[in-house]
């Protein structure tokens, strides 16, 4: 993580702020992750390793088509469940819980 | 209640160009995409800056469409058909009706998913998936990936894969090469798909296509660790972190089919100005044959100068139309799908992942209304639109009929539909 941060500040600086903040946290069960902007939840869900949702019969699922069709990516979205997260991008201080 | 005269859903290549050029033709033009960001699955993360693959193209089309008076709505899924000419959305729960003379459907496609044991283990995504992810924010990095299944779209997502560093551990196409080889042919009047394959080739290089082969099952304890790969005869285990694997595209036809539009065996059917059997409504893009963008673009332009009045105007066009056509049929023979694929589903396999339903339970299903009442398959948040193209082929049974609603809304907005008819006049 912390690479990260210090590679996109160089970035910045090369570009003399060309681009601005392109950077934003957010949490996934809990735990902080730092994310381009533009990115998906559902992205941000693969990033973290973790599942989107457990099935029917309690199996871990991850997001599988990318376009809004499977719904294996449903998530707990700031409160609200069943989020199709492939459809949702990340947003400062977000919190993202599986299901 | 807003009315147009032309109302385009779907907002990829084809629809852009649709809106564009309807709405320069002097039609009042309102574009209706799912997504939050124009471009569709070609163009994703163009807009967003995450992705630079044909970003000419989009920023050409982009900037044309911001310059034409066509209005987009982004974010809305179409919900149901409340009248011949009134359309039913819903954005963030809230209901939204909007009005058309004339409709061009550009739903695109989606990735045909197969069932195979191990399928829903985390770490298996599909081909298309990952190319999604990886434009929306999702690196690969370091990861071990296998990208298997079949069709043209598995050279530009295991290119971008590795380019973004990812360890490539095997490129499988279950099509035979006699079968691809069939592609050559079609392929001499597009150079330049010929050249685009041999770019992808070169990047890929040492990792080539293994055609004949394809996923036997996967394996993992919670999530995913190996992936076992058959040529038929023998078969090899491989340690991966990720398998991408997907069998081509087929046409998102809920929209054609809740307009009743008459297919042509798994398309819709298309006269040469795009007109499909329902008066007004036109169908442009993958739902008229999976071909790609070229094949979008033109197809767009000829049914936004028909909606125009202008058909005289796409004479011109019709060579192209033909050619794209014909290419798009080439690609379905080229990757067809063998019938050994389904002989890799086991009792155990999954095929409904929303509510978990093995083929033990279906074997036996008559049709899928069957299914449904005894088991639930196709009754998930998916409405079996992920193991439609699986059931299809393992079962045969019959096309179900379309029922509103088309994707899942809350029950507010279907219950106003009741008031949208009472009260609110057609403009």
């Amino acid at each position: 993580m912390r690479r990260f941060h210090l590679r996109h500040r160089a970035c910045n600086l090369l570009d003399k702020g060309k681009f601005m903040p392109e950077t934003l946290t957010l949490t996934i069960d809990g735990k902080p992750l730092r994310v381009a902007s533009g990115t998906t939840v559902a992205a941000a869900i693969l990033i973290s390793d973790v599942p989107s949702r457990h099935s029917v019969t309690g199996q871990p699922r991850t997001p599988v088509c990318g376009m809004g069709v499977c719904m294996e990516c449903r998530a707990t979205v700031n409160g609200a469940p069943h989020q199709k997260t492939c459809q949702m991008l990340c947003a400062e201080a977000m919190k993202v819980v599986s299901e | 209640m807003t009315h147009y005269d032309l109302l385009v859903i779907g907002g990829g290549p084809g629809g852009i160009a649709s809106a564009t050029i309807a709405a320069e033709q002097g039609l009042r033009v309102c574009l209706v995409d799912e997504n939050l960001a124009l471009g569709g699955q070609i163009w994703r993360g163009v807009a967003t800056g995450q992705s630079a693959s044909h970003a000419a193209g989009f920023h050409h089309w982009a900037g044309r469409f911001a310059r034409s008076k066509a209005r987009v709505l982004n974010g809305r899924r179409v919900v149901a058909r409340v009248t011949p000419h009134t359309l039913r959305l819903e954005a963030d729960g809230i209901a939204e009706d909007i009005g058309f003379n004339q409709l061009i459907l550009a739903t695109g496609a989606r990735e045909r998913l197969l069932p195979f044991p191990g399928w829903t283990l985390p770490g298996v995504m599909g081909a298309g998936g990952l190319q999604a992810f990886m434009k929306s924010g999702f690196n690969p990095k370091g990861r071990r990936v296998i990208l298997a299944g079949t069709g043209p779209l598995l050279f530009p997502v295991a290119a971008l894969a590795k380019q973004k560093g990812a360890r490539l551990a095997g490129l499988f196409d279950q099509a035979p090469i006699s079968q691809m080889l069939s592609l050559l042919s079609a392929l001499a009047m597009h150079p330049s798909k010929l050249l685009e394959g041999a770019g992808y080739s070169a990047q890929l290089f040492p990792t080539r296509l293994q055609t004949g082969h394809w996923v036997a099952r996967a394996e993992g304890n919670e999530k995913l660790e190996a992936v076992i790969v058959t040529d038929g005869r023998r078969e090899k285990r491989i340690a991966c972190d990720l398998l991408a694997v997907g069998y081509h595209l087929v046409p998102n036809l809920e929209l054609p089919l809740l307009f009743d539009c008459a297919l042509d065996e798994e398309y819709v059917a298309v006269d040469e100005l795009q007109r499909s059997s329902v008066e007004g409504i036109y169908c442009v893009g993958e739902l008229t044959g999976v071909g790609g963008l070229n094949k979008a673009l033109v197809e767009a332009e000829i049914a936004a100068l028909a909606a125009a009045g202008k058909p005289g105007k796409a004479h011109a066009l019709h060579g192209a139309q033909r050619s794209q056509h014909a290419f798009a049929r080439a690609l379905d023979r080229a990757y067809c799908l063998r019938s050994a694929l389904l002989d890799t589903v086991t009792d155990e396999t999954i095929v409904c992942r929303c509510e978990d339903v093995r083929h033990k339970d279906l074997r036996a299903a008559r049709d899928w209304r069957s299914a449904k009442l005894t088991t639930r398959c196709g009754m998930g948040p998916c409405q079996g639109r992920t193991c439609g193209g699986a059931t299809d082929l393992l079962y045969g049974w019959p096309r179900q009929s379309l029922r509103p609603p088309i994707t899942p809304a809350t029950v507010a907005t279907l219950a106003a539909e009741i008031e949208a008819e009472d009260t609110v006049p057609m403009a």
